[in-house]
């Protein structure tokens, strides 16, 4: 499937993309939901138009072992606009079995070549896990084990993606009892950075992120320790849930289809891993089509991105808030209550004020009016005693 | 029979160092220290358990019949911010820097509760279970409860003129109904449990013994203020005074004010007493006044 | 100048007593609305301060202020010091007005009136709650002090030519009234003697809220003595004042040696209250400079100054000097008061309380009914003496501010 570099610049690309029914509009459009998600600023939009429209393609290579093709499929499935569409043309994809046309012994010469002619500089996207039990026989492509083709094609790789749960951590092959020993690939590919991007299915615009990024500043974005960009996977599903004003508010679906549910209220106690699962579902929904994620059409979110979620944990056993973030509406320790009226300790102090200074001034006229008093008897006694 | 100045200043004097010294030895011959009852209920809290979902809150307004009460932003939440005269059941919230906990006040049921004892005709008493029992028809609204209290618990519906005291019982309308109090249906967690005193303590007890480093290390209620029907077990590092919880020592408030109470009015001795010598003064008094005296007064 | 008590005489309706009769207005007004409204609406109350100034002054305040008669009845009839019979009738009568408006008080301050009455009821009783036994010592010592007071109603009535038929039933009781009038006299002590005290107990019981410069066992000693000071200081005020507003000769000996009498009860209140807080360790608390030590020094200045100022002789005959160590001892004994149940208690965090203007409004009502009240008593029954025949003197209701020296 090699395409060749645009002639003629951008118009180039545009036409080719105006040809597959997107506009000019939704090409910039999803350029900038590209960069707000990677956090790139509004000013790189037309840069990485730019670099789209005009930089050398990078060379993918697209690796499937233990996997359902779901990643594959969630990104095909774009269509308005057709991110696909993006990326196929953002990217050089040199060989991805799903796509791929040939087969047999054209399509290992396609991924020979592709890695000789790019070596060092392609991008190496792994889609499934990794079985790693009985030296690996529970995967093979042409004869060469998934641990041994992985390990082959990231020695030359510029860098290496780990798309979906299985590629990410081990996914659901990994699930107990785990017979094949499905790995994920940062796990088998020890001393490498891999960037991850667990889901099942992950989202295509991580992907699309992560790829403008790489295509536009030959960067990777800023990962966190599990090597997850951070801008899609640094917060829980629970921080930013729709939802959650019914969480705060204490307001739970108790049983499936009952009053609450329809109401749409959270869906905590029926197990939903949302607070324990770092994912930008609740931000940036499937499909291209709100509200098409597992809670915005009523069921918990099962943390299919967490390793220690996704098919480890009952879907429906309740779990601990990672990083409980509570809103300002608590009741704190000690509430600060009604204050005190400044007007009525105004009016005290003038009452009181009042009524001690008429009672000094009273006691003072009482003492004069004795003094007075005692002067007239001592004259009277003086003039008697004359 | 007279009385000179410098007598009558003796005798005071005399009488108040009495006071002073006989005072707290009466006290010292106090009450005996109040035990639950044999079929106490309480409730244990877990603020380590507590996700504060609140839904306990909710779920008690719905058990009790009682109206929202918006806080900060009215209209919008039901966010009160304290118990109130519409609050029976609030968590609040203790952060401190990257320290979270959470909180569930509601009444304590003290084993000695200082309320019941200061309630003029028992509206407020230890009933079924050892819950503290609120009888609106006994009720003057005196409010002395609320000044009693340790923990400012008794709440008054202040805007209306015809209020009640209004507090946990324990949703001793559901217990009879073999139901268990609404908040605890509630919880998600079981951060708050409910069951028999007795099992509840051994359960705490249990807790700290088993995860010794994830609590602090003392069941709040086991002893302090005399005992209480709700236990609390607090984070490690979060005292409970943090928390609200004041530190009362063992003492319920009431045997010191029964004890002093007791010590001048039992039986009723020493205001008969008091009475027969003053009689016997005043008319001895009176005898000796030439008759027709009175109607000079 | 007749040494028997006489009515005053002379019109009801005078500009002070219609001043007055505003005041009451008002406070009635408020007292209607807190009946439809509720408390919350019409006063600074809330759930951390529950008890406001309808209790602290009405009642605890108000009560002790009304301990004239209390006070003056134990030097003439326990200690036999018959020279003060002259003052025992207005003070009886301060104290039943007094009292009867704390009853008020209380009534306007519960929340649920209407179960009043089941607080007399012997088995509903809760003996271990001290404010029963305040509220049924307060309610039979009311009964008490207006059958003290009825003598000079009875004389008042026999005396009256215009009501011949209420004349004939005052000469019909009277005699009874005099044979029981002795253990009425008696229960007139023992009473105030228990709920004057169990008004300092009942604070009590709020422990650590309550600060402790002013918590103490030795509370219910430290009221009842205070309540002495203030009874006699509320006697010697209101001598004093009704000689100067009603031309009435100054009761100037038993005047004289109340303030020797005052002294020592002050003496002895201010070493029961330092003492206790030696006692029990608490005097270092004084260090600390906040606003509990400023209202405790306060408190110590208006008890202090006056014990200090009556210890000199040439002041005790002053008749300023005495009247503003009355007005120190009333001060400092409802200061007293007040920070026990106001100041020094303190619920927590985030509350306040400060009474609302038309709380004030009620209280100051009160006060005004009363005084309107000891006019029309005084001037219509034989309470005062020492009154001048009424053609020699000024018309009462216009001596607001004749000096009364020297008549």
């Amino acid at each position: 499937m090699e395409k060749e570099n645009p002639v003629g610049g951008s118009n180039a690309l545009l036409a080719r993309l105006e040809a597959r029914g997107v506009s000019r509009r939704e090409f910039l459009r999803v350029c900038t939901i590209a960069a707000a998600a990677v956090g790139l600023p509004a000013w790189s939009v037309g840069k990485i138009a730019e670099a789209a429209a005009l930089a050398p393609r990078p060379s993918v290579i697209w690796l499937h072992f233990q996997e359902c093709t779901g990643c594959t499929e969630s990104l095909l499935r774009t269509s308005h606009p057709a991110v696909a569409e993006l990326i196929l043309d953002l990217v050089s994809l040199d060989y991805h079995e799903t796509l791929l046309a040939a087969s047999g012994e054209q399509a290992e010469a396609v991924l020979h070549d592709a890695m000789a002619k790019n070596a060092g500089k392609y991008v190496l996207v792994i889609e499934g896990a990794i079985p790693v039990k009985g030296n690996g026989a529970y995967c093979t492509i042409a004869g060469r084990t998934a641990v041994d083709l992985a390990n082959s094609v990231a020695a030359k790789a510029g860098a290496i993606i780990a798309i979906g749960s299985c590629a990410s951590w081990g996914g659901v092959p990994s699930a107990d009892p785990n017979p094949t020993g499905a790995t994920g690939a940062p796990e088998v590919l020890k001393g490498k950075t891999v960037l991850t991007l667990p889901g099942c299915p992950p989202n295509p615009y991580n992907l699309l992120g992560t790829v403008l990024q790489y295509a536009t500043f030959g960067t990777l974005p800023a990962l966190d320790a599990l090597g997850r960009p951070k801008f899609a996977y640094a917060r829980t599903i629970h921080e930013d849930c729709p939802r959650r004003a019914h969480f705060d508010a204490g307001r739970f679906v108790e049983r499936f289809g009952d009053e609450n549910h329809r109401l749409g209220y959270c869906l905590y106690k029926t197990g939903c891993k949302g607070p324990k699962t770092h994912a930008n579902c609740s931000q940036q929904h499937f499909a291209e089509v709100v509200g098409a994620w597992p809670i915005g059409i009523g069921h918990p979110c099962f943390g299919c991105t967490e390793k220690s979620m996704g098919f480890r944990e009952a879907l429906y056993a309740t779990v601990e808030i990672d990083r409980p973030t509570p809103p300002d509406t608590y009741a704190p320790i000690h509430a600060q209550h009604r204050g005190v009226s400044v007007a009525a300790v105004g009016a005290a102090g003038l009452v009181a004020g009042a009524l001690a200074g008429a009672g000094v001034m009273n006691a003072k006229k009482l003492s004069d009016a004795a003094k007075k008093e005692g002067e007239r008897k001592a004259s009277e006694t003086k003039q008697e005693g004359q | 029979m007279t009385v000179t100045r410098r007598a009558l200043l003796k005798g005071v004097v005399a009488a108040g160092t009495v006071a002073t010294f006989g005072l707290p030895v009466a006290s010292a011959t106090a009450r005996e220290r109040k035990t639950p009852p044999s079929n106490a209920v309480g409730m244990l809290y877990d603020a380590t358990r507590c996700i504060g979902c609140k839904a306990c809150m909710v779920k008690c307004k719905e058990a009790n019949g009682l109206p929202p009460e918006p806080g900060p932003m009215k209209g919008v939440y039901d966010a009160p911010a304290d118990l109130s005269g519409s609050t029976k059941n609030v968590i609040k919230l203790y952060k401190e820097g990257d320290r979270i906990s959470y909180m569930k006040a509601q009444c304590m049921h003290c084993v000695d509760p200082a309320c019941a004892s200061a309630c003029m005709i028992s509206a407020l008493h230890k009933g079924q279970y050892g819950i503290v029992e609120y009888d609106p028809a006994m009720c003057v609204g005196c409010r002395y409860c609320e000044i009693a209290c340790p923990f400012n618990v008794p709440k008054y519906e202040w805007y209306t003129p015809f209020p009640k005291i209004v507090k946990c019982e324990m949703c001793r309308h559901r217990l009879a109904e073999g139901k268990v109090p609404g908040c605890v249906e509630a919880c998600p967690r079981e951060a708050v449990i409910f069951g028999k005193l007795k099992d509840i303590l051994g359960d705490a007890k249990g807790r700290l013994a088993r995860e010794p480093r994830r609590y602090y290390p003392k069941i709040y209620g086991e002893t302090d203020g005399g005992g209480t029907q709700v236990l609390y077990l607090s984070a490690a590092g979060i005292p409970f005074e943090k928390l609200g919880l004041p530190a009362l020592g063992d003492k319920p408030a009431p045997e010191l004010t029964e004890s002093l109470q007791h010590a001048i009015y039992q039986g009723f001795v020493a205001p008969f007493v008091l009475f027969s010598v003053l009689g016997v003064v005043i008319y001895r008094n009176r005898s000796a006044q030439p008759p027709g005296e009175e109607e000079k007064r | 100048m007749s040494h028997r008590p006489q009515p005053i005489g002379g019109p009801i309706v005078t500009r002070p007593f219609l001043a007055l009769l505003a005041v009451f207005a008002a406070g009635a007004l408020v007292i209607l609305w807190r009946l439809v409204v509720g408390l919350g609406p019409t006063t600074g109350l809330n759930d951390g301060y529950a008890w406001g100034i309808w209790i602290a002054y009405d009642v605890v305040s108000g009560t002790a202020l009304a301990c004239g008669g209390y006070a003056v009845a134990i030097l003439c009839y326990v200690l036999n010091r018959g020279k003060y019979h002259p003052m025992v009738r207005p003070a009886i009568l301060a104290s039943a007005l007094g009292y009867t408006l704390a009853g008020v008080s209380i009534f306007i301050d519960v929340g649920r009136y209407w179960n009043i009455w089941k607080v007399p009821l012997l088995w509903n009783w809760n003996r271990n709650s001290i404010l029963l036994e305040v509220a049924m010592c307060i309610m039979a010592y009311i009964v008490v002090l207006w059958i003290e007071l009825s003598p000079a109603i009875l004389e008042g009535f026999e005396q009256d030519d215009r009501y011949p038929r209420l004349r004939k039933l005052a000469a019909f009781i009277h005699p009874y009234l005099n044979a029981v009038m002795m253990w009425i006299i008696t229960l007139g002590i023992l009473l105030p003697t228990m709920h004057q005290s169990s008004l300092g107990s009942l604070m009590m019981i709020a422990g650590q809220k309550v600060h402790p410069l002013w918590h103490t066992p030795l509370l219910p000693l430290l009221f009842l003595t205070s309540c002495i000071v203030m009874g006699y200081a509320v006697v010697v005020f209101e001598s004093s004042l009704s000689s100067e507003v009603f031309g009435r000769q100054r009761e100037t000996r038993m005047l004289v040696s109340l303030s020797w009498v005052m002294v020592d009860v002050l003496a002895l209140f201010l070493v029961l209250r330092l003492g206790d807080l030696a006692l029990r360790g608490r005097l270092g608390l004084l260090l600390d400079f906040n606003m509990y030590t400023v209202f405790f020094l306060l408190e110590m200045a208006l008890f202090l100054a006056p014990a200090l100022l009556l210890m000199k002789r040439e002041r005790r005959y002053n008749p300023g000097v005495e009247f503003l160590c009355a007005m120190m001892m009333m001060a400092a004994g409802t200061l007293y008061r007040f920070d026990v149940y106001l100041v020094a208690y303190n619920p927590g965090p985030g509350w306040s309380y400060f009474p609302s203007i038309p709380e004030m409004l009620v209280t100051l009502g009160l006060v005004a009914f009363e005084l309107m009240a000891y006019m029309v008593f005084v001037k219509r029954f034989p309470i005062l003496a020492g009154i001048a025949p009424a053609a020699a003197g000024p018309s009462p209701g216009e001596a607001v501010r004749v000096p009364a020296a020297g008549r």
